[in-house]
């Protein structure tokens, strides 16, 4: 089984992402949208446990999402991958499950 | 002769205070409070608004909502200064916490810590929280 997680809390005003990160398993992906992109950058004091998970856990963002909140492709940590809707769609395809966590 | 309602009537100027503690589009509050900030500034009151915790990234640099089907209302907080409405106050450590300093920030602002907001905030007659 793979599972495709979603995050749309800021990861500095929920515990949402910390919880996501300790039951994901390794192999399965979190997506992160709405104000859940804040945990994708550099720089923060949440970037070095964004960092730790993406041993054993793939990291994307969706790009409208970083873009509306003046953040760009740079300033991501290294490793997570930028997605569209259309890819959205794709990683829902992908994976057997998708636990949205709110 | 003027009407009534077209006197100029000095009424009491109290301090607002508006604290900002959320990011923009993710939730309604910062537009929301944009919009009471706007009319209490009509009102020729004593406005001023803090940003701290995830209410700095209301006024980041660079929003391009294009993609998420939403109004871009960043634009606004430049034109503040129209309105009379020049006292802006970030907090350090949220900007700190967030990798961010003064020049990601799309207005000028005075950065202030924690303990000098609190001072502020016990002058105020009125704090709406946002």
């Amino acid at each position: 089984m793979t599972m495709l997680h979603t995050v749309n809390k800021s990861p500095f005003e929920r515990n949402t992402l910390t919880s996501c990160i300790s039951m994901a398993q390794s192999g399965s992906a979190v997506l992160l949208i709405e104000d859940g992109i804040f945990a994708s950058l550099k720089g923060t004091s949440v970037s070095d446990k964004v960092s730790k998970a993406m041993g054993s856990i793939s990291f994307y963002v969706l790009g409208p999402d970083l873009n509306a909140r003046g953040m760009t492709e740079d300033q991501l940590i290294d490793g997570i991958k930028v997605v569209d809707y259309e890819g959205f769609v794709d990683l829902t395809a992908e994976h057997d499950n998708v636990q949205a966590w709110l | 002769m003027a009407e009534p309602w077209e006197d100029e009537v000095e009424g009491p100027v109290k301090k607002f205070m508006f604290v900002n503690r959320k990011a923009p589009y993710g939730t309604i509050y910062a537009l929301e409070s944009l919009e009471v900030v706007l009319i209490t500034a009509a009102f020729d009151q004593d406005v001023s608004l803090v940003f701290s915790d995830d209410g700095v990234y209301q006024i980041k640099k660079g929003q391009v909502t294009d993609g998420i089907g939403m109004k871009n209302f960043s634009p606004t907080y430049r034109a503040l200064e129209g309105y009379d409405v020049e006292k802006l106050y970030v907090d350090k450590e949220s900007l700190d916490e967030r990798g961010l300093t003064e020049d990601d920030l799309l207005v000028d602002v005075e950065v202030l810590s924690r303990a000098e907001l609190g001072k502020l905030m016990d002058e105020q007659d009125t704090i709406m929280s946002f």
